[in-house]
């Protein structure tokens, strides 16, 4: 049980390589933590990005000009600006301008906290490319297809629902897999905003442990594994999405 | 005198032209696709659609199901107005089923799949219901056995009875078929000719695009021989096909036949 602790430990006397987070309970509670916070980002923001990017890819081939440019506004916009410059601005900007509650001593309690304005404008940046990656698929999806659903009696959401979406998804997957796993390491841009990630807990860490390359070996080591679950993950459904016979 | 649809009320429903065609003109830019094309189809009758590439038979099958709108002229589909502007499509596609040249089943469904989606998505029905109507459905087409069978598993004339039954699933009035032999190997052609004879045999009302001369002298009891967007002459099978009166007609006959 104490094995793992005891082998660091030992290793920092003998070796002077000091990975506190493996033996000491405090660093190792506010890593996990750090972890649980990054997961927490990835997990929500891949899940919004995606509805986002499917609903402004079938706003984008609807009828409405008005919605239309909306969706192109909120692309442009999104993929035009830094991804730290719009955190800045929806947590400094946007957060102060809404209301907020007051504690009984006075503090103001934000409508919002960091946590969640982070996960809002993480979404929003990578919910814009998604737009334009479900774009790509649905291109690629032959209009005879569409017609055949809609002499079928398919209206134009249904068909998107249940022929033009399954059948985009597997063309625009391998582009989705790059932006979901840009996404994952752009979570760590929550830390301009003091939101416990696990790159704001490792920093802490090592600025109060003195062992910054230790920690950075950390780091680096804890999301080179999370993109490779992710990218498991990723692999896994594109095979099971495969369809026998089917090939572009 | 086709606005008024109290004098045509007397007459029974049977001899009431299913689908309605008068003076139909479609434009796609300046150039002018169909020119002014009437014809009438009754329950029950099988129509072939014959005539040069390019003289507009896709064109002309694809408005009956609103697939195409209209510029000008009037189609109804058992007292649906085609060209009515709030026109409800779902009712429409309800009654007009549609077959296509490239069969275009959804790739990501087995053929059973491909059966049962529209009847569960778009009419709700229950699921154990449709999928038994499934299997029955394949088995007329003459695939059971290929229900767990994906599209690019499945050989063209395979896929084309897919569709077929795809069609059927949703039990329509009036059937379409838009050259739904002219992509298929010649071996199988006949697979899906024997389909689509059956379904003209059990009364199934027929509108056919296509370039089979010899099935439509066999199965449709009305051709019609449209060229450059017109209807050039039409008539009985037997008697389009021996005497053909216009030298357009003629000249098609004598390369096809």
């Amino acid at each position: 049980m104490d094995a793992v602790p005891n082998w660091f430990r030992s290793l920092y006397e003998t070796t002077g390589f000091n990975f506190t987070v493996f033996y000491d309970p405090y660093d190792w509670h506010r890593y996990v933590n750090g972890l649980k916070i990054t997961l927490l980002l990835m997990v929500t923001t891949i899940l919004v990005s995606l509805v986002i990017g499917a609903v402004g890819a079938f706003i984008q081939g609807g009828p409405s000009r008005f919605l239309r440019s909306v969706v192109n506004g909120f692309v442009v916009v999104f993929r035009n600006t830094p991804p730290l410059v719009q955190i800045f601005f929806f947590y400094f900007g946007l957060g102060t301008l809404l209301p907020a509650a007051r504690t009984a001593d006075g503090l103001r309690v934000p409508l919002l906290d960091n946590v969640q304005w982070a996960i809002v404008s993480l979404a929003l940046f990578a919910g814009a490319f998604n737009v334009e990656i479900f774009r790509s698929g649905i291109e690629a999806v032959p209009r005879t297809t569409v017609e055949a659903a809609e002499s079928l009696g398919y209206t134009r959401r249904k068909a998107y629902l249940y022929v033009v979406l399954p059948l985009a998804l597997r063309v625009c997957l391998p582009a989705l897999n790059n932006n979901l796993i840009n996404l994952l390491k752009t979570t760590t841009l929550a830390y301009a905003i003091a939101v416990p990630e696990t790159l704001y807990a490792v920093k802490q860490i090592w600025s109060e442990s003195q062992n910054v390359l230790e920690m950075m070996m950390v780091l680096l080591a804890t999301y080179a594994v999370l993109v490779g679950v992710l990218v498991w993950i990723m692999h896994r459904w594109e095979r099971a999405l495969r369809i026998p016979g089917y090939s572009r | 005198m086709f606005d008024g649809a109290s004098p045509m009320l007397s007459v029974p429903p049977a001899d009431l032209p299913i689908v309605q065609l008068l003076d139909v003109h479609k434009s796609f830019g300046e150039a002018e696709v169909l020119k002014g094309i009437s014809f009438a189809v009754r329950r029950g009758e099988v129509v072939c659609i014959i005539g040069p590439s390019g003289s507009g038979k896709s064109t002309l099958i694809r408005c009956i199901n609103a697939l195409v709108p209209l510029t000008s002229g009037m189609i109804r589909v058992d007292g649906i107005e085609v060209a009515d502007p709030k026109l409800d499509k779902l009712a429409l596609r309800r009654k007009v089923g549609m077959v296509f040249q490239q069969y275009n089943l959804f790739p990501h469904k087995t053929a059973l799949e491909n059966v049962m989606m529209a009847p569960i998505h778009v009419l709700g029905q229950d699921r154990r219901e449709v999928e038994v109507r499934a299997h029955a459905l394949l088995a007329k087409v003459r695939l059971a056995g290929k229900e767990a069978a994906y599209p690019g598993e499945m050989s063209g004339g395979q896929q084309q009875r897919v569709a077929i039954a795809r069609s059927l699933a949703m039990r329509p009035d009036v059937m379409l078929f838009d050259e739904v032999t002219a992509a298929l190997d010649p071996e199988t052609v006949k697979e899906v000719l024997v389909t689509i004879r059956e379904l003209a045999e059990e009364g199934m009302t027929c509108i056919l695009v296509t370039h089979e001369m010899n099935f439509a002298r066999e199965v449709a009891d009305h051709v019609y021989f449209t060229d450059r967007g017109v209807i050039v002459e039409h008539g009985p099978p037997e008697s389009l096909f021996s005497s053909a009166v216009d030298p357009r007609t003629r000249r098609f006959l004598s390369q096809v036949l």
